[in-house]
């Protein structure tokens, strides 16, 4: 809730970048000159002047950093920024995940490994199943301990981590499972946590304008992704009919899952 | 007992408050759950006549005294809508409709093809300032008259409500004209144009750079046009612009609102922000003894 009286404006704050680490051929790590104060699976909007803005997790906090896959137009523009380099933020935005000091899971996909990381640190001895395409494709595997799965099978378990996570929860139980990644993937993650009756959060994505929930772009099903979100809860999850399978277009045109990837690769 | 219903040229609010149009209403889920937050009325994002992109971001700002938005009429195009459409049709409070365009052609197609889905209130957005074109039809009596009186012909009873931008000299005269072409009710206002620039980056913060002001920052804009129009026309006027609370909806209402539209507020408060106004409005009847909301509007006048 934002308080009318005394209240200051949410206008674009300056970060600038500090160092940029290269986590593989196509992730960069850029770290700010400052900590912002986030709560785990809240995000930032990262603003780069008359190009765009876009949401991000922190990857890091103290200082702030987020971890970036070259993908898009904006992606493009932020991976030629250098050290002393200016860019913008506003925010933190949205929910996060619950903390849990019971026995915990999380499942991240590709780039949802850096939507989980301020999680995975805030946890006590989380297990964390990380899948991705290929060997060439991870990261953070020096900094967390994780059970690497890749479809390829080029390193760690050969398949995806939903397969890794069906086997885990046949002789292992949990009392929460945390998930962030591909959103089919993570469908596939609740509907085991549902079968096993463990209580899941899963960050959602969606094509995000505000952020600050009033023009209902990033709407999935009756809930906003950027404020009601981007954390959904199991209760939550078993009532969005679009979750796993719509989401918008930048014109809010509602589309399958597969055309909205397709859209945003 | 209270009495909160109004009503617009015919069709009955439960109470005054009608969310505005290019908040949250981009789906019918998103719309029932407003509607289960107690809103009077419930307005659609605006349908335009061909998909449309929208603007880049930032989009939307909170500038400390309001908010600050250029989204610009992201839409599927009408002919995309259909499934949409079909769910809108089948809610039972009051929608309405707001469609944009960038010739009356526009507008008149889009009426005609939503027909079909027995719309009760059409809104006619002729004031956003973000997209070219935009407030084409706002800026003056003779095009903001042409374009209702076009709507209306093929609305028939289908009741129309042009929405005016407060960037004119004389908003009065235009509600005036939109009234004698056959408008059924004005709304008032859209968003006042402003800029911020962030002096760091040397840029205007908006990707559009320029943008449509709305929140608390306006609120006395609203209510003097309000005021204005009330004193021209005969017809219901939809007050608004900055009202985050129930004293905020009645001084719109005593400036001569039947009923007032809430956008920025959601922001301040979210979704349960019509709950609240609705009982902050009770409350404050109570106190000074009034029992029918009606009773309140237009009584600063005179």
């Amino acid at each position: 809730m934002v308080k009318l009286k005394n209240k200051i404006e949410n206008l674009p704050k300056k970060l600038t970048i500090k160092q940029v680490v290269d986590e593989n051929q196509k992730t960069k790590t850029f770290f700010f000159n400052e900590d912002i104060d986030i709560k785990p699976g809240q995000f930032i909007m990262l603003w780069l002047p008359s190009i765009d803005e876009k949401p991000f997790a922190l990857s890091y906090k103290k200082p702030a950093a987020v971890t970036v896959e070259l993908k898009g137009k904006f992606t493009k523009e932020l991976f030629k920024l250098k050290q002393g380099d200016n860019l913008f933020y506003r925010g933190p935005f949205g929910n996060g995940f619950t903390a849990s000091e019971k026995k915990t899971l999380v499942v991240a996909g590709g780039m949802g490994l850096a939507g989980v990381s301020l999680l995975v640190e805030s946890l006590k001895d989380p297990r964390v199943i990380f899948g991705a395409k290929q060997k060439s494709d991870l990261f953070f595997t020096e900094r967390f301990e994780m059970d690497i799965c890749t479809d390829d099978g080029s390193i760690g378990y050969k398949g995806f981590a939903t397969n890794k996570l069906k086997q885990l929860l046949k002789h292992e139980e949990y009392d929460i499972i945390y998930t962030c990644g591909p959103e089919t993937m993570m469908k596939t993650v609740f509907e085991l946590a549902e079968k096993y009756k463990i209580e899941c959060e899963a960050s959602l994505e969606r094509f995000m304008r505000c952020g600050i929930g009033v023009c209902g772009s990033c709407a999935c099903g009756n809930k906003l992704v950027c404020r009601d979100g981007p954390v959904f809860s199991s209760d939550n999850l078993r009532e969005m009919n679009d979750f796993g399978i719509y989401a918008k277009l930048k014109n809010g045109k509602k589309t399958s899952l597969q055309e909205y990837y397709k859209w945003r690769s | 007992m209270l009495d909160l219903s109004t009503g617009i040229a015919g069709v009955k609010l439960r109470n005054p408050t009608i969310l505005s149009s290019g908040i949250l209403g981009t789906s019918h889920e998103l719309i029932k759950r407003v509607f289960e937050n107690n809103a009077g009325a419930v307005t659609i994002k605006s349908i335009g006549p061909v998909p449309r992109d929208g603007n880049n971001n930032p989009s939307v700002i909170d500038f400390g005294h309001g908010l600050l938005n250029a989204v610009g009429l992201p839409c599927p195009g009408y002919k995309n809508m259909d499934i949409e459409f079909n769910e809108l049709s089948k809610i039972k409070e009051p929608v309405i409709w707001s469609i944009y365009g960038s010739k009356i052609e526009d507008f008149v197609n889009i009426t005609k093809y939503i027909i079909k889905y027995k719309p009760k209130i059409i809104e006619i957005n002729i004031s956003c300032p973000n997209k070219e074109k935009g407030m084409l039809f706002s800026q003056d009596k003779k095009s903001a008259a042409k374009v209702t009186r076009s709507v209306k012909q093929v609305a028939e009873k289908i009741i129309v409500i042009p929405k005016l931008s407060p960037n004119v000299a004389n908003i009065a005269e235009i509600a005036y004209a939109c009234e004698k072409a056959g408008a059924d009710a004005i709304n008032a206002i859209n968003t006042v144009q402003g800029m911020v620039i962030n002096i760091n980056a040397k840029k205007p913060v908006l990707y559009y750079k320029k943008g449509g002001m709305s929140g608390p920052a306006i609120k006395p804009i609203a209510v003097k046009c309000v005021y204005d129009i009330y004193e021209n026309v005969k017809i219901p006027i939809i007050g608004t612009g900055g009202i985050t609370n129930g004293r905020d909806a009645i001084e719109m209402i005593q400036a001569g609102a039947s009923a007032v539209g809430i956008g920025s507020a959601v922001y301040y408060h979210g979704i349960n922000v019509f709950k609240k106004i609705v009982r902050e409005i009770e409350e404050w009847m109570k106190e000074n003894k009034y029992t029918s909301i009606k009773e309140l509007i237009g009584i600063a006048h005179g």
